[in-house]
This record gives structure tokens, C-alpha cells and sequence, in this order.
């Protein structure tokens, strides 16, 4: 049992408790309440695309379905992508995981482009009826966690430059990793609710 | 500390420090501090403000209501009030004194030095008086503020004849979007903290039933928010830009934000009620001096609550166009609630009995209050029978039963908990003879208050009118008069609690001789709790009258906390 001097105690700042393992639960639980927005989105779809008395605005015949379907590939692919990358941190090959988690970010900015594409191509606007507001509501929410994710991404780039940043572990890009995926997965269900079923 | 008990221990000399500066450092409470205790005191002082605000907001709708015609207020007023009393109310003084309960018991019941992200806990807390304002700046808005009611229904609430952008409902609607981020913020928080940072030998069967309802409903508070925050978004966009979700005009399905809002809406009933059962399952063996009866049946209950209240939400729209085969079900879910409440209150009753009770301020409160919950209960099952729901709903008959609920009985609980806690967290004893007043007061307030209303429901009374027929006067004069005595019934909890804090004798770290981790703190407790002597608990709580200890070495922790 060592003595402490009580100086020492005074100094020390109220709230400063080691964290360890904390940051990834409370992110966990973090995601899971997120997907329950989503979820609210996808069921108010289906309920209104099953009940509205007009789902389609007059004039349009439905969505193409070609480019959003490479998009929809490049973004998927891209969280293997991002996979590879903290296997590269993993092995501390530093560079490795730079190069890699870039290959990611601009996977991730090709999809945002492509989605900016489609939305000004577009012949319906965001008040046209119910499918008009899901359509953009649904996209643009999610197009916002895409964009949410890779700032995120650059931050952890920035922080590998920091020397021995990630010696002590990579709890940052494991998360952003995980959010990446959770993102990817919405898309997929996004992309069958409004796509595919049409 | 003398030199025989330091020489008696070495641990003595690592006693805990007082927080730096306490109790003269009250500026610590203007500041973006991250302590749980300074943070928990924040939201408990800024939620009992607020209480006075939707108070007063109360009084006047009462003071309409005291007359059949409307002549206190211009009806548009009237609508005004009753809807900024209700969200003032729930999201200004329940939720956020509930989250202060949350702040200063979660680590201290599990022995845990703060939360889990005390950064995160400041900022939850700071967004509290943001959305604060810019609820209260909707009274300055251009139409008033929102007047459609606290749940908002569209096509009421998409009115807007000014035509202004930035309107009352604008700013509502915005306020209860900020105040879910800062739940979530909390939510994430509190069950992290719960999950990880329980003190040795703290397994789940060990925590204070507190502990596991505040974890329940805030597993609530995770699944439930996001939908009414998707409702929410949904709304802003159909009132603000052009979309026409819930606009039957559009295409769209105003029942649809019913969904979306009761999905929450109901559950956050149980995220209220839910840590004042934590509260009387806290209390009631203190002060009737027995262990819990059927504590992990309790503890369990918790979490079936959580379940059914997620699968209940339609039995709100009983009468607003609902299939039949949908009100079938919700009916038999909602009674199914009965049970796990039911068990509850068998084991309160069980804890009580043959108790040796007590009677002081924070017994009464738990008394009446669970005396209250039981009729609300038993008026509950009523509202879930369709056919007596389509006869009663949207009469003043479910306005008495939602206020029998969320005042009668969370209320008292919050009072309870607030006088029981009183001198661990402040270090000064309450006065118990201002405590009896301020009780009684609210207790036949509240029952002349509430109680008459359910008969002018049941003999037809709408509810939000601001004028009715005559025949329901009676009835309107004696809850009216029940109201201002809730009024009246601030000023000696207001003396009571300024005066203690400020004035009062001196607490001991047990005065109620209770059994659990925070009682083994000094009062109040140093900045990190136990610091760096964390207990190892090795039994069940509530061990009342069975003498076996709570945690290892139990009479080295009574001794520093008395030391200190």
C-alpha cells in the first residue's frame, strides 16, 4: 500500500478515469439507436408506398436503375476496402493503411458524386407528392452519413501522421470502420426499398 | 481525522478529499463541468425552474377552466398554454430531473468514479437550456407558439396562416429535436456506464433495482427517440418545406405521424415512470426496515416493461381510424403491461407488510404516491378496453388519468427521491416539518386536482377547451382550486430546499440507515467517489434486518465516510 501525497490528489481533475473499452460500447449502442431512424424512414416508405392514393407524381414512369447500381457496388466494395485498411494498421504498416484508407474515402466521394448526379437528372422535385419527399428524404439522410463518414475518415488520416498516434491502439478508425459498414448496410436496404421494388 | 484512527488503518490516510472549494464553489455550477454530481445537481435545479414554469402555465389554464365560458384568455391563448405546459412540463422538468437522478445515483449506486464520458455528460446537459430557449422564444414568435397540443398531430399542427418560416410550431419542433440528441447523449452514456463500470463483484443480480430501471428506460429512450425524431424530421419537412408526408392533400397519411409519435410517445411514459419505481423500490425498504420482497422479480420486471411498452403505442388511436384487428391486439398488449407493473406493485405491498415504517417527508411521498399509481392502474385498464376508450377518449376523463400517472405518481416519486437524497448529495439535512407541509399539501392538492376531472370526463367533458357546458362546473371549481394548491404547495418545498442547502444541519454520510454503495460515502461525496478504493460487493441489496454485509471490509468504508 503506497502513501499519496495529498497534493497530488488536489491537482488531480474531477472525470479523469481511464476509458479503455468504453468508447466502442457507448459507439455500439450509439449505432444501434441510429439504425431506429432509419428503420422509421423504411417503414413509413412501405406503409406510404402501399397505402397513397397516387405514389408516382404524373409524368414519372419510375427510377433508373443501371447507375445507381455501380454506385451501389463501388460503396459495398468500399467497405472491404476499408477492411483491408485496418488490416494494414493492424500489422503497423503505416503507409499501408494510408494509401488503402484513401482508396476508401474516394470510393466513398465517387458514390456522393454519383448520387449528385442522379438527383440532377432527376425530373421530380423534393415536393413532388410522397414518393418525391421519401425518394429525396431517404437519400439525402443517408447521403449525409456517407458524407458524415468521410470527414470522419480524413480525421483518422490526419491523426496517422501523428507520431506513435495509433502505438496504443486504433479505437478512432475501428469505429469509423464500423460506422462505414453500418452505413453500407443501410444502403443496401435502401437500395431494395427504392430501386428494386418498384 | 485524529492520529489514533490513522494510526489504527493506513487507508485512512488516502481518505477520500472534499471536493475542492465545497460547498462555497457554486460557481461550478455555471460552468461546463464534467463531474456527474455537479452535472446532476445542474439538471435538477434547472428542472425544478421549469417546473415552476409549466406550473404557472398550469394555473392559467386552470384559472380559464374555473369558469364554463372563456373569459380568462382568448381561446387561441388557451391552446397556446395548455400545449407549452405540456412540453414544458415533460421535456423541461420530468425528463431532465430524471436525467439529474440518473447523474447522481448511476455511479454512485455501482461504485463507479463518474460516467462513462463525463465530456459527453456536460454537453448533454448544456443542450438542456438551449432548447430551453428556444422553446420559450416561440411565446415571441410571429402566431404565438405551437398550439396544436404536445403530440402534434398534423393536419393541426402543419397550419400556418402567417406564413412565416420561423413560426411556434417551427420552434417546437425544433426544441424536441434537440432535447432527443441530448437524451440519446445521455442514453448512450448511462448504459455504457451501467455495463462497464459496476464496482467488483456488482453482477447484475446485485444492482440496485434503481439501477436497472434507469437502465431499462433508457433502453427505452435508444429505441423509441430515433422514430419520433424520424416522425419529427418528417413534419419540419411537411411544415417548412414543401413535402407532403402526413398532407392528405399531397398523397399523404396523417395517421402515419401518429405512428411515429406514439411509437415514442407511449414508452416515454415508462422512461418516466419507470426510475420512480426504481425510486419506491429504493425507499420502501428503507423506511419500512425490510429487504425488498422479490427483488429479482422486480429487477426482471424492469425489462418486461421495456418490451411490452414498445408493442402498445396504437392503443392512442383507438379512435382515430385504427382497423379493428390492430385494436384487438393492442388491447391485449396493453393490458398485458398490468402484469410486470402488477408484480411490482405485489412486491411493494410484500415490502410493506409487517414493515416497521416509518413516516418521514420521503415515506409520505412514496406512500401516496404508489396509493396514486394504483388507481391510475386500475384507470389504465379502463382506457384499454376499446369499447370504453371510443366512449371516454378525448375527454377530460384521460387528461385526469395521464396526470393521476405522470404527477400523482411521478411526481411524488421525484419529490420523494429528491428529500430521500436530499442530504447525501447537498451534505445538509432538509427540514422534515417543512417536508410534511410541502406533502400534504400536495397530496390533497393533487387529489382535488385530478380527481373530480375524471367524473367531468366520464360525463362527457372534452378535453383542450377552453369553454364548456355548465353542467361540468362543479367538477372544474374544485380541480381548479386543487391546482392553486399545488401552487401554493412550492413555497415550502422552495424555502425548504433553499434554506437546507444553505442553513441546514449538518448530514451524516447514513442518516436513514440505509444499505447501498452511495450511503457509504461521505455526504456529500468526494469528486471521484471512491476513488481508488473501489468496494467489492458481495451481497444482494436491501439486506434490511438480515445482518450480513454489502460489500468486503464494510466498517473500514463507514469510518472513512464518517472520517471525512
Amino acid at each position: 500500500m503506497t502513501s499519496v501525497n495529498p497534493d497530488v490528489q488536489l491537482n488531480h481533475t474531477p472525470g479523469h478515469v481511464k476509458h479503455d473499452g468504453h468508447n466502442m460500447t457507448g459507439f455500439v449502442i450509439f449505432l444501434c439507436s441510429e439504425s431506429v431512424i432509419f428503420l422509421a424512414f423504411f417503414a413509413g416508405y412501405a406503409v406510404l408506398k402501399l397505402t397513397a392514393p397516387q405514389w408516382l407524381p404524373d409524368g414519372v414512369e419510375g427510377l433508373e436503375v443501371r447507375m445507381p447500381l455501380i454506385n451501389s457496388i463501388v460503396l459495398v466494395s468500399s467497405s472491404f476496402v476499408a477492411y483491408a485498411a485496418e488490416r494494414y494498421l493492424h500489422q503497423r504498416n503505416l503507409w499501408g493503411f494510408r494509401a488503402v484508407w484513401l482508396l476508401t474515402m474516394v470510393m466513398g466521394t465517387y458514390f456522393v458524386y454519383g448520387q449528385y448526379m442522379e438527383w440532377s437528372e432527376l425530373t421530380f422535385s423534393l415536393s413532388s407528392g410522397v414518393f418525391g419527399g421519401m425518394f429525396y428524404l431517404l437519400t439525402g439522410f443517408h447521403g449525409l452519413h456517407v458524407i458524415t463518414g468521410i470527414l470522419l475518415m480524413a480525421l483518422m488520416l490526419a491523426r496517422s501522421f501523428r507520431p506513435g498516434n495509433y502505438d496504443k491502439g486504433e479505437m478512432g478508425v475501428a469505429s469509423v470502420s464500423l460506422f462505414w459498414h453500418f452505413v453500407d448496410v443501410i444502403w443496401i436496404i435502401l437500395f431494395l426499398l427504392i430501386y428494386v421494388w418498384q | 481525522m485524529t492520529t489514533t484512527t490513522s494510526n489504527y488503518d493506513p487507508r485512512v490516510l488516502k481518505a477520500p478529499h472534499p471536493v475542492p472549494g465545497a460547498p462555497d464553489n457554486w460557481k461550478r455550477f455555471f460552468s461546463f463541468n464534467t463531474d456527474a454530481k455537479v452535472i446532476g445537481i445542474q439538471y435538477i435545479a434547472t428542472s425544478l425552474f421549469f417546473l415552476l414554469v409549466g406550473g404557472l402555465l398550469a394555473m392559467i389554464v386552470r384559472g380559464e377552466l374555473i369558469t364554463p365560458p372563456a373569459d380568462l384568455v382568448d381561446p387561441s391563448v388557451y391552446n397556446g398554454l395548455y400545449t407549452m405546459h405540456g412540453t414544458v412540463m415533460l421535456f423541461l422538468f420530468l425528463f431532465p430531473i430524471l436525467n439529474g437522478f440518473n447523474n447522481l445515483l448511476i455511479p454512485t449506486m455501482i461504485g463507479a468514479p463518474d460516467m462513462a464520458f463525463p465530456k459527453l455528460n456536460a454537453a448533454a446537459f448544456w443542450l438542456v437550456p438551449v432548447f430551453a430557449a428556444v422553446l420559450m422564444a416561440s411565446f415571441f414568435a410571429p402566431g404565438g407558439p405551437a398550439s396544436s397540443g404536445w403530440w402534434s398531430y398534423p393536419p393541426m399542427s402543419l397550419q400556418n396562416p402567417l406564413g412565416h418560416f420561423i413560426n411556434g410550431e417551427f420552434l417546437w419542433i425544433l426544441a424536441v429535436a434537440l432535447s432527443g440528441i441530448s437524451s440519446i447523449m445521455g442514453a448512450v452514456n448511462f448504459v455504457t456506464t451501467i455495463i462497464r463500470m459496476r464496482a467488483p463483484g456488482m453482477s447484475f443480480f446485485k444492482m440496485p433495482v434503481f439501477v436497472w430501471t434507469a437502465w431499462a428506460a433508457q433502453t427505452i429512450q435508444l429505441v423509441g427517440l430515433p422514430a419520433l425524431t424520424g416522425g419529427a424530421v418528417m413534419l419540419l419537412f411537411d411544415l417548412s418545406f414543401g413535402t407532403s408526408f402526413f398532407r392528405p392533400e399531397g398523397g399523404g397519411d396523417p395517421v402515419l405521424f401518429q405512428h411515429f409519435f406514439w411509437f415514442y410517445s407511449h414508452p416515454a411514459v415508462y422512461v418516466l415512470v419507470l426510475p420512480v419505481f426504481g425510486i419506491f423500490s429504493e425507499l420502501f425498504p428503507v423506511y419500512a426496515r425490510k429487504p425488498l420482497f422479490g427483488y429479482r422479480f422486480v429487477a426482471i420486471a424492469s425489462f418486461g416493461i421495456t418490451f411490452l411498452s414498445l408493442i402498445v403505442w396504437a392503443h392512442h388511436m383507438f379512435y382515430t381510424g385504427t382497423p379493428n384487428w390492430m385494436r384487438h391486439i393492442f388491447m391485449f398488449t396493453t393490458m398485458l403491461i398490468a402484469v410486470p407493473t402488477g408484480v411490482k406493485v405485489f412486491a411493494w405491498l410484500g415490502t410493506l407488510w409487517q414493515g416497521n415504517l416509518r413516516l418521514n417527508t420521503p415515506m409520505l411521498f412514496c406512500l401516496a404516491g404508489l396509493f396514486n399509481f394504483i388507481f391510475a392502474g386500475i384507470t389504465g385498464v379502463m382506457l384499454a378496453t376499446v369499447p370504453i376508450d371510443i366512449h371516454v377518449g378525448n375527454t377530460a376523463f384521460v387528461v385526469a388519468h395521464f396526470h393521476y400517472v405522470i404527477f400523482n405518481t411521478i411526481g411524488f416519486g421525484v419529490f420523494a427521491g429528491i428529500y430521500h437524497w436530499f442530504p447525501k448529495f447537498t451534505g445538509r439535512m432538509y427540514y422534515e416539518g417543512l417536508g410534511k407541509v410541502h406533502f400534504a399539501l400536495t397530496f390533497i392538492g393533487a387529489t382535488l386536482n385530478w380527481l373530480p376531472i375524471h367524473w367531468a370526463g366520464l360525463l362527457g367533458m372534452p378535453r383542450r377547451v377552453a369553454s364548456y357546458d355548465p353542467e361540468f362546473a362543479i367538477w372544474n371549481v374544485l380541480g381548479s382550486i386543487g391546482a392553486f394548491m399545488l401552487g401554493v404547495a412550492s413555497i415550502p418545498f422552495i424555502l425548504n430546499m433553499v434554506s437546507s442547502w444553505a442553513r441546514g444541519p449538518k448530514a451524516p454520510p447514513n442518516p436513514w440507515r440505509a444499505i447501498g454503495l452511495e450511503w457509504l460515502l461521505p455526504s456529500p461525496p468526494p469528486a471521484e467517489n471512491f476513488e481508488d478504493d473501489i468496494p467489492t460487493v458481495i451481497s444482494e441489496p436491501y439486506g434490511y434486518g438480515l445482518g450480513n454485509r454489502l460489500v468486503e471490509d464494510e466498517e473500514f468504508y463507514v469510518r472513512r465516510s464518517q472520517e471525512a
